[in-house]
């Protein structure tokens, strides 16, 4: 059978002509939709163990992995969200990689770097003998044309929408004053130097984001990777986002049949180990309970975000439950428009009145840690001396009294309902967790909740919340992808100026030397603890749930999780 | 009667026209924008006005209206700002799943509720009639999504019977031509592709068909009640007609009046109501669909398919209409 021809078919070279012809046909009536369901598609079988040479073993080689939702698209330069960096992790490598285990980053595609004396030049050896997916080499004339791609985006390809992280990291793009990004040289082949316009000291961490991974020029190019223009209202897939990633990853692109699944195979050619696995299938499933079912029923191999209530019953079941070094913040946010929050004393009451102890063991996953500052601890800048403010229920109530509340305080809490994010997932117990513990000291809540995205809103787009529950999930090891994204200016969700400490964060940003920037980050979160502009509760570790046949798997406090490492037992 | 279908359906265009004013201003009166839906915790508010100044939320509402409104007449239904795809080309993709299932579940539905409130009526007052009474309010009651996690903990969960997710095992490497599984595999010969399709249809349709069954079994069981002690079964049965010709030709037909036009309200309510099932069993439909563009404030997609919906709802509402005239030749379509 042709195996090739299928393939291609199923992803996207009909479909501009299917377009088409089904948009002509739309313009007469509904039934156009009944007549035109006709999608020529094929899906492959597992071409793994005849093909390709499986391993010797009995193992299947198959893994079936329980996605949330589909990818937002195959190119990780226009993601910003967990499942599309997952399967870009497979077909895609950056020139900066991830110590296993750790937040560090590590050399991949690069061997080493130097950095220049004044932080503005990177120069990277690059590792030779790789080829992207296409057959076209990686070498340094590879790397800049990446860089120059990112910087020259414009239109709808330089909004959050979808460059976000290059927006938001690298300043802007061609022509914007802030532009971080100068220029790219080749040097030769195998070394190519990055200029910058000022120092960045999170530039090396952030390379390793799979938003920056190495793409293939020539597929790129070849497949219009940035004619994403579609209509004003909403951009569209390039063909090149649609079906045709090409990286140098363990794994090559195979199938995407929306709403249902992404199929992976294994790269023969791949210059690393290439493991077990010889077909992945990401099968998307977004109800949390649907994908517990799945995994008990057998249809899948594994899956993410377990809900905290699920792990105990799985592991008493036999499956594989693991937690991930936590690498997130939850935080109680205090808004200081509200007269009352403006004194440090009421804000320091609140944190004394909080037990996180009992918080994280009554309604917070296993694996959790409690926090004492608003960054996790595997993070550069962490302060083990940082002030903490110890449950402390009497020394509450005095300092209640000392700033004129003796006879007590109401105070608004907002809180999101319906919603599970990684460092929060159960935002109504911890509500109600906090607001018991608030009331012990005399603090009354005037309960106040939103949906999701009504909350977003409310929290950053005015004055009227009060304190609040947020939090955040790193994206690479920076601290300011941490402290920065909370206190590098005034905002709504905080409401305070204090321009000592946006200041500091804007020149600790600026270190280029990664153990200067660890102490101005110290001393940043000593600050920060001191002015007490809200509560750090804790950094909840999510969990994975596994098949009991799978016996390692790469856990990552970043994600940076590559499923060659994955060891199968049958 | 062409005439009179003609003109229904011309009818249907002010009424369309009517929702698609409504649709698309209750649909941005959610509050919270697609902007934040999409930025989540990185929704600054600069962020948020840039992307509604690139994607045009920021223009007035009728001049959006009057831009949305312009490019439907071309056939452009817009594009999913959550999936980057012509909502199009989403639901062209995707209906094929829930039309099947819709299918199944309706078959099941109308197959078994219709001879089993038959028999209830026949026997009123026995067993078989206070079971079915007491099962269909159970079915009414249960909540659909509570059923669909319960039949998959059972028959995929625990028994290992049935599949727990999707539309069809991959290790079928099933041909795919029009996008019905099921049909596909008649098609082509890959009968095991079809069986297979038929398989994984099963829970989820179940799931789906039992709100429908329930009421089709009352209203069928209530009708034929009604129609058996009419007048003219009474005078029928005098005059010696045979049970036979009593029973199929003075009482089902005559009791099925109400019963089809329940059936059609159910149909369809099976589209909209697979909005639950179709997540749970992880079926990739456009009920499924709906429900991320609800929560994404998806605008183009939500337009797109409630007005899909609508329109579905329209035309099965003339099919019961021009069905009545066969049943009972009283009714004459005007």
């Amino acid at each position: 059978m042709c195996v090739q021809s299928q393939k291609e078919r199923s992803s996207t070279v009909n479909r501009p002509a299917q377009r088409r012809l089904l948009s002509s046909l739309a313009a007469g009536a509904a039934f156009a939709l009944l007549l035109t369901g006709c999608q020529s598609q094929r899906d492959d079988g597992d071409p793994a163990a005849s093909e390709s040479g499986a391993p010797a073993s009995d193992v299947d080689s198959t893994f079936v992995f329980g996605a949330s939702s589909d990818p937002s698209g195959l190119d990780p330069a226009f993601a910003s969200d967990g499942e599309t960096f997952r399967i870009s992790r497979q077909i895609f490598e950056g020139l900066v990689g991830v110590e296993p285990g750790t937040a560090d980053p590590a050399p991949l595609l690069a061997e080493s770097w130097e950095t220049s004396e004044d932080g503005l030049e990177y120069t990277f050896a690059l590792k030779e003998g790789v080829t992207f997916h296409d057959g076209t080499p990686f070498d340094a004339e590879a790397v800049c044309a990446n860089f120059d791609r990112w910087y020259n985006w414009t239109g709808l390809t330089a909004t959050e929408s979808l460059s976000y992280y290059y927006g938001s990291l690298y300043g802007g793009f061609a022509g914007d004053e802030d532009a971080l990004y100068a220029s790219c040289s080749a040097d030769d082949e195998s070394t190519a130097t990055v200029s910058l316009t000022r120092p960045f000291s999170g530039f090396i961490a952030s390379l390793s984001l799979p938003a920056f991974s190495m793409q293939s020029p020539t597929a790129l190019e070849e497949y219009g990777a940035d004619d994403v223009g579609g209509s004003e209202e909403a951009p569209e897939y390039s063909e090149y986002g649609e079906g045709h990633p090409t990286g140098t990853g363990p794994f090559v692109f195979e199938s995407w049949s929306p709403g249902s699944e992404v199929v992976l195979t294994a790269n023969a050619d791949y210059w690393g180990e290439q493991g077990q696995i010889q077909e992945i299938v990401f099968r998307t499933i977004d109800d949390p309970t649907a994908r517990r079912q799945a995994l008990e029923a057998g249809d899948i191999d594994g899956f993410d975000y377990v809900a905290p209530a699920d792990t105990a019953a799985l592991e008493d079941a036999g499956f594989n439950v693991m937690q991930r070094d936590p690498f997130t913040i939850l935080y109680l946010g205090m808004n200081q428009t509200v007269p009352e929050l403006q004194d440090v004393r009421v804000r320091q009451a609140i944190a004394h009145a909080i037990d996180r102890e009992a918080l994280v063991t009554q309604v917070l996953p296993e694996g959790t840690e409690v926090a004492s500052q608003f960054i996790p601890p595997v993070v550069n800048g962490y302060n083990e001396d940082v002030t903490d403010y110890a449950y402390d229920p009497d020394a509450a109530r005095a300092l209640l009294a000392e700033a004129g509340y003796a006879d007590g305080l109401e105070l608004t809490f907002n809180y999101p309902v319906n919603i599970s994010r990684p460092y929060m997932p159960n935002p109504e117990q911890i509500f109600t967790a906090l607001s018991a513990q608030l009331s012990e000291v005399g603090i009354t809540v005037n309960p106040v909740s939103d949906e999701w995205t009504d909350y977003l809103d409310r929290m950053r787009g005015g004055a009227d919340h009060g304190i609040h529950l947020l939090g955040w999930t790193g994206d690479y090891n920076d601290t300011d992808n941490f402290v920065g994204v909370f206190f590098n200016g005034y905002s709504n969700e905080w409401g305070f100026e204090n321009p000592e400490l946006f200041s500091a964060l804007t020149e600790a940003r600026q270190i280029a030397d990664p153990d200067e920037a660890a102490e101005a980050y110290e001393e940043i979160n000593e600050q920060i603890a001191q002015f007490v502009p809200g509560v750090p509760l804790a950094h909840p570790a999510p969990s994975l749930a596994f098949d009991p046949r799978v016996t390692s798997y790469p856990a990552s406090p970043v994600n940076d999780e590559v499923f060659n490492m994955i060891e199968l037992s049958e | 009667m062409l005439r009179t279908i003609g003109r229904r359906l011309l009818l249907l265009i002010p009424t369309l026209f009517g929702l698609t004013v409504l649709l698309f201003f209750w649909v941005r009166a959610l509050p919270g924008g697609p902007a934040s839906a999409l930025l989540g915790e990185r929704a600054t508010p600069e962020a948020v006005e840039r992307i509604n100044e690139a994607y045009g939320f920021n223009r007035p509402l009728p001049e959006q209206y009057i831009t949305w409104l312009g490019r439907l007449l071309q056939g452009d239904f817009g594009n999913s700002i959550e999936t980057r795809r012509p909502v199009l080309e989403e639901f062209v993709n995707r209906f094929p799943a829930t039309f099947e299932l819709a299918i199944v579940a309706l078959i099941l539905a109308v197959g078994i509720g219709v001879p089993l409130g038959y028999w209830a009526a026949r026997h009123h007052g026995g067993l078989i009639d206070n079971l079915s009474v007491t099962g269909s309010l159970i079915g009414i009651t249960i909540p659909v999504f509570f059923l669909a996690f319960m039949l998959k903990y059972v028959f995929a969960v625990q028994l290992g019977w049935l599949p727990s997710t999707g539309r069809q095992d991959r290790e079928i490497d099933a041909t795919h031509v029009t996008g019905f599984f099921v049909l596909d595999g008649l098609l082509t010969g890959e009968l095991d592709a079809s069986l297979n399709a038929i398989v994984h249809l099963l829970l989820p349709a179940i799931a789906l068909a039992t709100i429908p069954l329930a009421i089709i079994v009352r209203i069928t069981r209530a009708s034929v009640l009604e129609v058996v002690n009419a007048d003219y079964v009474r005078t029928g049965r005098a005059k010696g007609v045979s049970t036979q010709v009593i029973r199929s030709r003075f009482v089902l037909r005559n009791a099925m009046l109400p019963v089809v036009t329940t059936i059609g309200l159910q149909a369809g309510l099976l589209i909209s109501g697979a909005v639950l099932t179709e997540t749970v069993f992880a079926f990739p439909g456009i009920g499924a669909f709906m429900k991320d563009a609800i929560f994404a404030r998806d605008f183009a997609v939500l337009q797109g398919f409630v007005l899909f919906i609508a329109i579905s709802y329209a035309l099965i509402n003339l099919i019961v209409d021009i069905s009545y005239s066969f049943i009972d030749p009283r009714v004459r379509i005007q």
